[in-house]
Formats: structure tokens, C-alpha cells, sequence
């Protein structure tokens, strides 16, 4: 039986025993050379294998030639959070070998390039060394200086389905259906699949680590979060796209121009129910989307966080006319231009206060991409219902990777909360329509369309008016309708998704932890598995904790209940400045003391590691009393 | 301050048109701007246009930016829904809603400081898109709501009230229309009714951008010796090229086609407008003469007047995205669902 490749040096002992869909891989890979599939590839397949499984792509802001890595975790209990501790990395990208390599856990496996001599220095006593001469046998093997490139990403996937176990018969699927109609490359694909799967057979043990089938998938499927918001708001009805080009967001317009290409066009005319503006910049994009929704379009952008910025001055206008906005917010790392390819939740205070003057907004946050195509069809009847814009806070994590996420299921019933719109026949029985005047209990006030009747025309402006919608410089008149503002947004509270609770009750009726009382661990957004992980492990640590993960804003009265009621609450998010402790603080009636914070902004996804040494490191006398 | 309600009297004698309103179901609340502005020329001669093209008023939008020009919308029709924007912004505002809603006539209104500093990039952009509006330039060199400085169509010796000169190279939105390839541009001056009538009339009916822009003098802050755009000099300047004579389908046309040095455009809505050529050899259509012409007689400081070039041929917005005849916002919600068992058979994919 064929072993490992050990260090000749120094063997480090095989592990045993065997870990079964329980690790972490890591691929480091130099972008543009077409690895981005290969990993997909391998993802997927281990998805199709039944198994929970994430992927996480961490790529730089660049066309070709910087280093790129994809982390796969499989786990059979459903963690699939980001892992800091790599069992098998793939080193294909010589500039970051020193790094790879120094990130491997002790006694984990290191797959590399065997073309070309590994430097000694970087060689470790405590890991496990595979070499594969990849570039060799493309080089051998296939004529085409590109596929020689190309093929050898398909090559180590083969070595990999080798000492992983991973299903052949679904990765062979898996390249017929995605190279369905081209032959040449299926069949280069194939043969550079073998290459790296015999070498492996032929020259290693399956490693201690394995995958089995499972049936975990069965009601799953995979998908990123722009993907699905696209998706949400073609079920929404929206039919006016404004947008400028912004890494991540982009691709929530490329999808929604493709599903629009799908279901949209009219079959009998060829004609497209639906408008995508590419804007000469963001302020023109939510300027566009203004214009659209008071015409009476269902309509969105799609930006991050510098668009947000440009934004600021129209979303001012929106808020003041009350003229419904969508706002996708697929938010990246600032400030400035920051990094645009790194994930971040930085844009909560921005947004929830956005332009100048007394402005407050609605905020969704969606934690995966499931959440992603519900609350994108929500933030539209939000908008509608309380005419202002809506902001859906996603970012770079959760728009632009894959993640095993529940089926979406649509209601075929729902039908668009348009708001108070009158239509002819309601305006033609009114002596008169004013604007801003006869709130509803929401405090919203009717709005008309433009092309109506002439009776329901008005004058929408962002200078001062009054409740009818005249001009106005007057305190009184001006106070009148801002206050409404204000009560209105308050009143979006009741509407926006409720938090999830999980109470984690104590075994026996001792305190949660010795000499301390309740504990809380709050988030939002992306963060969710990783600290629903972290709550499970601290339990180890004698730690029992109460999760929440806020879902909108305003905040309804069930999140300032839970800070109410337990004794200290950490605040988990990603963030250099607490910006969601700090909204908590601001718009909840809690002690600010008790809100303690755990912040991970450096830009890659969360792990529940982070959040256990940033709680644990809080407390450490308290669980060091515990252990004593 | 407050806007003003004007009181309605209609005096039975008033001409009705096509719809049965007179010019005064036209107007709007009463004009705040200072008296003899030459904004309420414009705003006067857009009304009798309107009127004369019998436009029902509700379906009719006006939208603007901020600034002096801006706050007009409010004085012409008061049965058509306005948007009073924010500064600049007026032409993504004006796209968004057209995309939604293509049935309305747009009127935008907007100033100097508005489309030729803050907001020129979203003019430009309005141009290329060729979106079916009316954009009326009200031009008057100078910033008025914040007392005098100059702006961006300032002439280069144009002096301001406190007799500096202004040394820097004005912008020309006729030279940076016809650059971008607007497919509709013209200019006047704000107290030359009988020429401005006709051409707002012309613009409305274009099937795409129209962009008019009107030397409007500014009587508080640029109307002093020095100012190249006060009324005593624009009114020495100016040069008339061509008159547009708007002549609607149903009315008589035939006399005026062929007569000595006339041109004839059929308008996107079948109506005919007749420019008669100053000189007899004027050709809006033709865009390489139009730009030798304009040029020659910029250099001389002449303002060329009039309907100076015109394109119904290319594709306007609506065409350029693919979208039907009739508004977005009409299309049953049924209509845009994919529903339920669409969503089960695209999940298919995501396996």
C-alpha cells in the first residue's frame, strides 16, 4: 500500500484516526489562471456528495498574476463557518508557499507543484508533504500554452478527489453538464482530471481525511447571495435596474439582466418588461431609481459602499419627498476605496443615517443568501408601504460566494405592498388631494402617480413644504411634516423582520457561568454560523449563551427585550468601530455598559475561532475561576 | 417665499383649444422671481406652446434641479405632476422616470449652474441616452439664488456686478450638444416669444432628447454694462438661422413644403416642422455644416439662433433598452412573476 510522501527528513506520524467530513482545505492559487473553477468544481461536487460544505473565495482586487485562495470546509454537523485551522493546503502559487505553508495546521498535508524542488527553508518537520509534478504533466500532455496553464487546476482536482475520496462519477457529471457541447474541452478536461487522479492513486495512501456520502442536501441548494437578490427582485416585480459598475455588486445586475432575459421578454413581441439603466455614476443611478419609483416603477440599485457615499444627496431627497427607493448594499471593506475585494460590515451607521440633515432609514439584514432573495422582494413592499428608500445590507461574503442554503419557495399568493397609491377613480371622489396630509395609521400619507388624473398632481420637492406639499419656510409647517418623518420610520419597526432568538437554558438550575449573570451574543448578517458555532464551543469553556441576530431597523421591541434581559450582551460584527453596538445604543433605550464588543474587520469572513477568543479573552478571569 | 396661488380668471373671450382649456388652464402658481426676469418669458412662451399643442395637462411631468430656472416648473401647469430635484440631478431623475413611464411628455427646466457645472456629466449622459424630453437651458451666465457669481456659460471679459472679469473659457451647451450628438438643439432668447413658441412646440414633438437652450438675462445680478448676457447685448448679438415654423399633422402643411429655402423635418409624431433657412442654405440635418456654421460665427461673437440642428433618426432611449410601446409601469404584476414552479424548475440549476 502506497503511503504518503513524507518529510524524507523528518516523518511526522500518519494521523489516525480517519476525520470523516469534518476539515478544512485551503487552495492557494495566483489569479486569472483559471483556478476559480477547478475549486467551484471540487465544491459543488463535495455539495452533490450530500455533505455540508462552504466555500469562501478570497481574491485580490486584480485582473491577473496576485496570489488568490478558496477555503473549503466540509462538516457533517452543519459548521461551515470559516475554519482558521487547514488540514490539506494546496500550494500552487510559489509567491505565497512561505505563507501557505506556515498556516498549515501541525501535522496537516501539504500538496504542491513537485515540478520544481521545494526550498528546504520552507520545508516543516510537523506536516505531511505531497508532491505532484502538475506543470510536468500538462506540459507532457497538452500542446496549448493557455490549457497547459488551465489544465493543471483540473489536475490537482483530480489528485484531490483521490486522497479525499471525492465521488469521480459526480465531478465526471459535473464537467459534462458544464462543458455540455464542447467537446475538445471536455475531453481535455478529462484527461487532465486523470492525470492528477492516477498520479495520486499510484503514489499516495488516501489520506486521513475523508468524504462520505450523506444526505444532508436533499432540500439544499447552492447559491451566492447576488444570485438570489437578483432573484428577489424579479419576483418583486421590478422592472426599472439603475446602476453603476462596483465590485461586489455587479453581479446582482449581471443576474438580474439574465433572469430579465429569461423571463421577461415577451414571447410575442420580443419587447422587454423590464429597463437597466448603466449610469454615468451613483449619483445618477439612485437618481434614476427616484424618478422610476415616482413614475410608479418597482425599482432598485445595486452598489457598495462607495455608491452609498455618492448617494448620500438623493437618498436626502427620497427620505423628504418620501418617494420609494431600493437599495442593494453589497458592502466591502472601507473606508474610501478600501479593499474591494475584502468583506466588511461597514456601512450600518451610513446608511441608517444617510444625508445630511435629520434623515433615518430602513435597514435589512440578510445573513446568507436564502435571507437574500426574501428580503429583497421585503425591502420593495417596505419601500412602497412607507415610501422612503430601504437599504438591503449584504456584502462581499455573502453576495459573492456559494453557500448551501435551504431551496427558495415562492408563494404564488403574494401580490406587491404598493403602498397608498390613489388611482383615477380614488382621486376623481376627493374635493381635493394634498400630498402630505390624512397619514394612516403608519403615519404614511396617499401619493399619486404622475399621468393620473390632473386633480392628483402635486409638486414633489426637497426644499421645505408642508403637509399639503406647498413651498414652506415657516417653523411650524416644516416641523409638522419632519415629526410625521420621524414617526413614520419608528412605525417601520413593526414591519421589519423579526430577530432569531435561540435561548440556550442551562442544564440544571446553576447560573450560566460562576459570578456572572446572563449572557447575550448578538449579530447580524454573515456573521450567523460562525457564532452560532462559537456559542455551541463555548460551552466547553463553561460558557452558556443566548443568541440573537438582528434582522432589521429599526429595531422592534424584541431586540432591546433581549438586551434588556440578559445581564451582558457581546456585540459581534465586522467592524473596526461597533457600529451596530453603537445603533443599538442610540436607537434602544440599553445601557451602554453592558454591550461589549467582539470586532473581526480585517476583511476575510468570520470564524467562530474569532469570536470565541474575543468573548473568552473578555472573561478570562471569570473562566479561569470556572476551571479552578 | 410660499408659493402663491394665482387666482383663476378666464375671461370668456380666451381661445380654447383642441381639448377645450384656454392658456390659462395652462399656468401655474404665481412666478416668485424677480420682476422682468427673462425665466418668466420662457415660462410664458412653454405655456402658450403647451396650449397650442393641446397636451392634456396630467400627462404632462415637469422636472427640475435647483436654482432660479428651477423653481419655474411651478408656474406652468398646475394639473401636471412636478419634481423639483436636487441640484444637477434633474436628467436622471427625468431618465429613471421616463424608463418607467413613456407616455408622459417630460419637460425639464433647469439653469446654467445646474447643467453646465454641478450636473453636466447627468447632461451629457441624458444626451447619449437620448432620452424623449424637453431640456430647456434657462442661461443667464450667472448664479442668481446665490447673488451673483459667475457660472460656467460666463463669457471670457464678462464682467460680474463688482466689475471683475471673468477670464475662464465658457462652456457652450450648442457646441457640447452637437458634439455628443444630440439629435435635437436649438437656441434663443428668453424675449423673443415668437421664435421661442414654435421651437418648445418643435422640441415636445421630437422623438428624442431636445435641448433648448434659452440666453435668459438675469435682471438683479447680469444685466450691467459688461455682461455679455444682458438684454441690450444679446439683443445687438444675436443672429437668427432658422425660424421654426411648427405646423401640427392636421393643419395645413402642403404650402409650406418646397417654398424658396425652407427645410422640412417630419417630427417622430408625423407633424412637420419648416425651418426657414437664415441663409436660404441653412440644413439643421446636415451636423458637419451646422458645426462650420456655428463655429464661424462664434468666433465673430454672434449668437446663432434658432432651431440649429436636428437628427430624428436615431435610436432614443426607449428603443436603445428594447422596451415596449406602451409604459413599464402598466405591465401586470402577473405578468412580470415567473411564479413558483419556474423558481422550482431554475433551483434545478443550482445544484
Amino acid at each position: 500500500m502506497p503511503q504518503p510522501l513524507l518529510d524524507p527528513d523528518v516523518a511526522a506520524p500518519l494521523e489516525k484516526p480517519v476525520r470523516v467530513n469534518d476539515f478544512a482545505l485551503k487552495l492557494a492559487n495566483v489569479n486569472g489562471t483559471g483556478s476559480a473553477s477547478a475549486n467551484g468544481l471540487l465544491m459543488q461536487a463535495i455539495f452533490r456528495m450530500g455533505i455540508p460544505v462552504s466555500g469562501k473565495n478570497l481574491f485580490p482586487s486584480n485582473i491577473q498574476g496576485l496570489p488568490t485562495w478558496y477555503e473549503i470546509r466540509v462538516n457533517k454537523d452543519g459548521y461551515t463557518a470559516r475554519a482558521l485551522d487547514y488540514d490539506l493546503m494546496v500550494a500552487m502559487n510559489a509567491q505565497t508557499y512561505e505563507r501557505d505553508i506556515r498556516e498549515l495546521r501541525e501535522g496537516g498535508y501539504l500538496l504542491y507543484d513537485s515540478t520544481w524542488p521545494l526550498d528546504p527553508s520552507l520545508r516543516r518537520n510537523d506536516i505531511h508533504i505531497l508532491g505532484v509534478p502538475f506543470a510536468q504533466m500538462c506540459n507532457e500532455n497538452f500542446r496549448d500554452p493557455r490549457e497547459r496553464v488551465l489544465m493543471k487546476n483540473i489536475a490537482y482536482a483530480g489528485s484531490l478527489v483521490a486522497v479525499l475520496n471525492i465521488d469521480m462519477d459526480i465531478v465526471e457529471e459535473l464537467l459534462d453538464e458544464k462543458f455540455a457541447g464542447k467537446k475538445a474541452l471536455r475531453e481535455s478536461n478529462r484527461r487532465a482530471l486523470r492525470l492528477g487522479f492516477d498520479y495520486a492513486v499510484e503514489q499516495f495512501a488516501p489520506l486521513p481525511l475523508r468524504l462520505e456520502k450523506m444526505e444532508a442536501n436533499r432540500d439544499k441548494i447552492l447559491i451566492d447571495g447576488n444570485t438570489a437578490t437578483a432573484l428577489g427582485c424579479i419576483y418583486a416585480g421590478a422592472t426599472v435596474a439603475a446602476w453603476y459598475p462596483i465590485t461586489p455588486s455587479t453581479s446582482v445586475m449581471d443576474a438580474f439582466k439574465e433572469f430579465c432575459e429569461r423571463y421577461r421578454r415577451d414571447p410575442e413581441t420580443g419587447k422587454n418588461n423590464y429597463a437597466i439603466l448603466q449610469a454615468e455614476d451613483e449619483l445618477a443611478a439612485i437618481g434614476m431609481v427616484i424618478g422610476a419609483s415616482w413614475a410608479g416603477a418597482r425599482t432598485f440599485t445595486s452598489t457598495s459602499g462607495p455608491g452609498i457615499s455618492l448617494m448620500n444627496e438623493l437618498l436626502g431627497l427620497a427620505y423628504y419627498a418620501e418617494i420609494p427607493a431600493v437599495v442593494m448594499d453589497i458592502q466591502r471593506v472601507g473606508p474610501s476605496t478600501g479593499m474591494p475585494t475584502r468583506t466588511q460590515q461597514g456601512d450600518l451607521l451610513e446608511c441608517a443615517y444617510a444625508s445630511h440633515g435629520d434623515t433615518k432609514h430602513i435597514l435589512l439584514f440578510p445573513a446568507n443568501p436564502h435571507e437574500c432573495f426574501e428580503f429583497a422582494v421585503k425591502s420593495f413592499d417596505l419601500a412602497e408601504r412607507f415610501q422612503t428608500p430601504v437599504f438591503m445590507l449584504s456584502d462581499l461574503d455573502i453576495g459573492m460566494n456559494d453557500w448551501v442554503v435551504d431551496r427558495l419557495i415562492w408563494d404564488d399568493a403574494y401580490r406587491p405592498d404598493r403602498g397608498r397609491v390613489l388611482d383615477a377613480d380614488e382621486v376623481r371622489d376627493l374635493s381635493h388631494f394634498f400630498r402630505y396630509d390624512h397619514e394612516d395609521e403608519n403615519h404614511v400619507a396617499a401619493r399619486t402617480l404622475p399621468g393620473v388624473d390632473p386633480k392628483a398632481a402635486y409638486f414633489a420637492r426637497g426644499s421645505g413644504h408642508t403637509r399639503t406639499g406647498a413651498y414652506t419656510e415657516i417653523p411650524d409647517e416644516y416641523q409638522q411634516v419632519v415629526d410625521r418623518l420621524a414617526r413614520k420610520q419608528k412605525a417601520a419597526a413593526k414591519f421589519v423582520p423579526e430577530p432569531i432568538i435561540v435561548q440556550h437554558r442551562p442544564a440544571s438550575s446553576e447560573p450560566r457561568m460562576l459570578g456572572s449573570g446572563s449572557i447575550g451574543v448578538v449579530t447580524l448578517g454573515g456573521c450567523d454560523q460562525a457564532v452560532r458555532e462559537a456559542i455551541d464551543r463555548l460551552e466547553e469553556f463553561g460558557i452558556i449563551a443566548d443568541f440573537m441576530r438582528v434582522r432589521g431597523f429599526p429595531f422592534n421591541d424584541a431586540v432591546e427585550a433581549f438586551l434588556d434581559e440578559h445581564e451582558t450582551c457581546f456585540i459581534v460584527e465586522q467592524n473596526r468601530d461597533a457600529q451596530l453596538r453603537s445603533l443599538l445604543t442610540l436607537e434602544t433605550g440599553v445601557v451602554k455598559e453592558k454591550l461589549r464588543s467582539v470586532l473581526v474587520y480585517g476583511g476575510f469572513p468570520l470564524s467562530a475561532k474569532h469570536v470565541i477568543e474575543g468573548i473568552t479573552s473578555q472573561m478570562g478571569e471569570k473562566i479561569l475561576a470556572v476551571h479552578r | 417665499m410660499p408659493s402663491i396661488a394665482k387666482p383663476i380668471a378666464q375671461h370668456p373671450s380666451l381661445k380654447r383649444n383642441e381639448l377645450g382649456l384656454t392658456v390659462r388652464d395652462y399656468e401655474g402658481t404665481m412666478s416668485t422671481l424677480c420682476a422682468g426676469c427673462g425665466h418668466d418669458s420662457i415660462t410664458a412662451a412653454l405655456i402658450r406652446a403647451i396650449w397650442e399643442l393641446a397636451l392634456p395637462p396630467h400627462m404632462i411631468a415637469k422636472v427640475s434641479g435647483i436654482g432660479c430656472s428651477s423653481k419655474t416648473p411651478a408656474y406652468f401647469v398646475n394639473g401636471a405632476h412636478g419634481f423639483n430635484a436636487a441640484h444637477g440631478r434633474m436628467p436622471p431623475i427625468a431618465t429613471g422616470a421616463n424608463a418607467a413611464n413613456r407616455e408622459l411628455t417630460y419637460i425639464g427646466i433647469s439653469g446654467d449652474g445646474d447643467s453646465l457645472s454641478i450636473g453636466l456629466g447627468h447632461l451629457c449622459h441624458a444626451i447619449r441616452r437620448n432620452v424623449k424630453m424637453l431640456y430647456v437651458i434657462e442661461n443667464n451666465g450667472v448664479y442668481g439664488l446665490t447673488k451673483g457669481q459667475f457660472s460656467a456659460s460666463a463669457d471670457v471679459g464678462s464682467k460680474s456686478k463688482r466689475k471683475e472679469p471673468n477670464r475662464m473659457v465658457p462652456i457652450d451647451p450648442v457646441s457640447l450638444g452637437l458634439s455628443l450628438g444630440a439629435t435635437f438643439i436649438a437656441r434663443s432668447f428668453s424675449g423673443d416669444k415668437e421664435q421661442l413658441v414654435p421651437i418648445f412646440k418643435a422640441a415636445m414633438a421630437h422623438r428624442g432628447f431636445a435641448l433648448v437652450d434659452v440666453i435668459s438675462p438675469c435682471v438683479t445680478f447680469n444685466d450691467h454694462e459688461g455682461s455679455t448676457k444682458s438684454y441690450l447685448y444679446v439683443r445687438n448679438q444675436a443672429q437668427k438661422v432658422s425660424e421654426a415654423d411648427f405646423i401640427p399633422e392636421a393643419s395645413e402643411i402642403l404650402a409650406t413644403i418646397g417654398q424658396n429655402g425652407a427645410v422640412n423635418v417630419t417630427m417622430h409624431d408625423g407633424s412637420i416642422v419648416s425651418f426657414k433657412g437664415v441663409p436660404p442654405d441653412y440644413d439643421p440635418t446636415d451636423r458637419e455644416k451646422v458645426f462650420a456654421y456655428l463655429q464661424e460665427h462664434q468666433t465673430k461673437g454672434a449668437i446663432v439662433t434658432g432651431l440649429l440642428y436636428i437628427d430624428e433618426t436615431a435610436p432614443q432611449l426607449h428603443e436603445l433598452s428594447g422596451t415596449p410601446e406602451y409604459a413599464l409601469t402598466k405591465v401586470p404584476y402577473e405578468k412580470l412573476c415567473p411564479g413558483s414552479a419556474a423558481l422550482d424548475q431554475l433551483q434545478e440549476d443550482f445544484r
